[in-house]
């Protein structure tokens, strides 16, 4: 059986919870006729027909306001941000309407805002974005990260099945490059549950989406220095499993946090917190960060290089903590 | 679809005697029920602001009550009188105002901020302009979807219709032809701004051309005109003709909030106004016509003094929410169930009847200059080739 790519996975996620429950619909820019401009939705229109994969306008609010709408009358919308970084336009109706709802007034946002997200592939400024931290400083929202093609598939199908609204931010670097063996019967993955990608005892490693990779063949590379990281993928930023974070940096008494996302108000800085309120004792360093810059994401390849972190980063900050 | 019905003098309506009742006995409730809470806002007793409708309730009263049980409204921040048609009492209302764990919303919220999902179908609005008109269109698309066969009616003022969300919310609205109803109230005042600097147009209504809907015009003061043109404008949306405008030309009476005493509007507009009172030209309608008399004024006077004692005491003897408890309700985890009403088979919705060819059809590009050339491209000298070739009128929109 051919392996399946993370973008498939999205794909199939999508199919088999419309095939499994009619009240989930597709709203979006492009995602029925064209597929999406990532093909994520490609084949819905053909399987479930107009009345399920809704064409919209170029509106990111309207797209929005229609998905809580939906909710609201007990349909479970899928709503498609064509890249993430629209999801700027709709921040209102994400960040005061649907996040507030249940808190406020008892009504359940039973939505997921989806996207892809992140750097890599020379998009520039307005296509490149890791808008997360908006969200998760935002009580009331979910907000998932999804690195592997399993997860990705599983977690989606949780996010549906959710009752709250959840944004389910895509990798679009990961789309195509990463894929594996899925099993055939329905699975899902749990929100607000990190895993461990690989044990060690040395230091460890947190990190999410595209980074988790790069922390990953970092941790390969320091192995051959000797040097035994745990690497830790959160899969959910918010509700941050800070259990899973604790009980490995108690284990291995050093830890390091690598993510994409611009370094001011990452989720590096809530990590930090999080450790140095509930495991000060165990450190045996202080905590340290691979982030990108403190800039908006540039175009060239040099530049984006530059500016984003990578596995070499990652094993020179990792080599010096190890050592400290 | 442009008119502008005059309700109170000619009587344009079909309502039985004990309707006409009605109306009046929510539009006075709305009235006393609001006199009563500036007294308890002088008393410190409300917590926060005091948003009132002094002269608009013709237009909450009006429009909520020619819908049907399973249609959803989503009100403004003036229109308790229609959440008090819906069913709401005014101790729902008061207790929010107040800040008391009886509350709708348990103090997490106030003013008329609050709703009902699934028995009242009223969705709660939020501060900023505008939202609701998507999110009432998705409920319109999810409605149709679902085979409900129902409305979605809302309410915003001459200043929301200048935010980027009441485009996108209507123009999407439009193109899906989602049965929503949009009531703009015209009160001539956005705060302080007047709506000469808030739009360019003379009647607001005209806002419906830009998105090929249509719309009405009605005198927001005049509580049968109100209610006779939400009725059409419903039955329209209804039926499946798409959205429409109406816009119910009123003024507001009072300040933007109970703390705005309202000096930089012309004490001649107030004056002016004053002698258009919905209330006032209601209860003249009421008697002119026979259909009440000073006993049956009395009785409903009386039953709405009544009522609103009882629940200003409800309210001031409830108690305030335990601190504690504004942790709780930020996520739904198990304590509420999401289930769509289905109207129709599931089957229709599910392969393979929802199996489609996944192309557009040459036949829907008509308008916007893109139309099918002629078939033949024989020399072009009659009449059908040219008659082809013209780019055919747009769909007739607003009047």
């Amino acid at each position: 059986m051919p392996e399946t790519t993370y973008l498939e996975a999205i794909r199939q996620g999508l199919g088999e919870e419309m095939q499994r429950d009619p009240a989930v619909v597709l709203i979006g820019e492009d995602i029925g006729v064209y597929g999406g401009a990532f093909k994520a939705t490609e084949g819905l229109l053909e399987r479930f027909g107009w009345e399920r994969v809704i064409e919209t306008p170029i509106s990111e609010s309207a797209i929005v306001g229609a998905a809580v709408g939906m909710s609201y009358a007990g349909l479970r919308p899928v709503a498609e941000m064509q890249f993430i970084d629209f999801i700027a336009c709709g921040f209102n109706q994400i960040t005061n309407f649907a996040a507030k709802s249940h808190y406020r007034w008892s009504a359940p946002v039973p939505m997921v805002l989806r996207g892809p997200c992140g750097g890599g592939v020379h998009g520039g400024p307005f296509h490149s974005a890791n808008p997360e931290m908006y969200f998760v400083h935002t009580p009331g929202l979910k907000v998932v990260c999804p690195a592997t093609a399993y997860d990705a598939k599983g977690l989606l199908k949780s996010a549906i099945r959710d009752n709250n609204p959840v944004l389910f931010f895509e990798h679009k670097f990961l789309y195509r490059r990463v894929k594996e063996n899925l099993p055939e019967s329905d699975f899902t993955v749990p929100l607000g549950k990190a895993v461990v990608r690989r044990e060690g005892r040395d230091l460890t490693i947190v990190s999410y989406a595209a980074m988790l990779h790069a922390s990953l063949e970092a941790a390969a590379e320091l192995e051959k220095e000797g040097i035994d990281a745990e690497v830790i993928d959160l899969r959910t930023l918010l509700p941050l499993d800070r259990e899973t974070i604790l009980a490995s940096v108690r284990k291995t008494n050093k830890l390091l946090v690598v993510h994409e996302d611009t370094r001011t108000g990452g989720i590096a800085g809530e990590i930090a917190a999080v450790v140095t309120e509930s495991a000060f004792e165990d450190l045996d360093g202080p905590i340290r960060r691979v982030t990108s810059l403190d800039t908006p994401v540039p175009y060239a390849p040099q530049l984006e290089e530059f500016f984003m972190p990578n596995a070499a980063k990652v094993v020179a900050e990792a080599r010096e903590l190890a050592h400290y | 679809m442009r008119f502008v019905f005059d309700g109170l003098e000619k009587m344009a309506s079909t309502l039985t005697r004990q309707q006409y009742l009605e109306l009046y006995y929510y539009m006075r409730l709305n009235r006393e029920l609001e006199e009563q809470m500036v007294r308890l806002f002088r008393q410190n007793k409300i917590v926060g602001g005091l948003y009132s409708s002094f002269g608009q309730e013709a237009i909450s009263v009006g429009t909520a009550y020619a819908l049907g049980p399973g249609d959803w409204i989503a009100p403004m921040i003036r229109n308790i009188g229609a959440l008090l048609v819906r069913g709401f009492k005014p101790r729902d209302i008061l207790t929010q105002h107040m800040a008391r764990y009886t509350s709708p919303t348990l103090g997490k919220d106030g003013t008329s901020h609050f709703g009902d999902l699934k028995a009242r179908h009223v969705v709660s609005p939020i501060s900023m302009l505008g939202d609701l008109i998507p999110v009432m269109t998705g409920i319109a698309m999810a409605g149709r979807y679902l085979g409900q066969k129902i409305v979605t009616v809302t309410w915003i003022g001459d200043g929301g219709t200048s935010t980027g969300v009441f485009h996108e919310g209507l123009n999407l609205a439009a193109v899906q032809k989602a049965p929503l109803v949009l009531i703009v109230e015209n009160n001539q005042w956005a705060y302080s701004t007047p709506v000469e600097r808030q739009v360019p147009l003379k009647d607001l209504a005209d806002r419906a051309k830009a998105y090929g809907i249509e719309s009405a015009i009605v005198d927001g003061n005049d509580a049968v005109a109100v209610e006779r043109t939400t009725r059409e404008a419903v039955a329209h949306a209804r039926a499946g003709n798409g959205p429409v405008l109406i816009e119910a030309k009123t003024m507001r009476m009072r300040g933007h909030a109970q703390h705005d005493a309202a000096e930089y509007v012309p004490k001649e507009m107030f004056e002016e106004w004053k002698r258009r009172d919905p209330l006032d030209r209601y209860e003249k309608f009421l008697t002119d016509n026979k259909l009440w008399d000073a006993k049956t004024k009395k009785d409903i006077d009386a039953r709405i003094a009544r009522e609103i004692q009882a629940d200003v005491e409800f309210a001031e003897n409830s108690p305030f929410p335990p601190p504690e408890s504004a942790a709780e309700g930020v996520y739904c985890e198990g304590c509420h169930t999401v289930e769509a009403e289905w109207k129709r088979p599931k089957e229709e919705v599910m392969p393979p009847r929802s199996s489609v060819k996944a192309e557009w059809p040459r036949k829907m590009f008509t308008g916007n200059g893109s139309q099918p050339l002629p078939e033949k491209t024989a020399p072009a000298k009659s009449k059908s080739v040219k008659k082809s070739a013209r780019v055919p009128v747009r769909a007739k929109a607003g009047r």
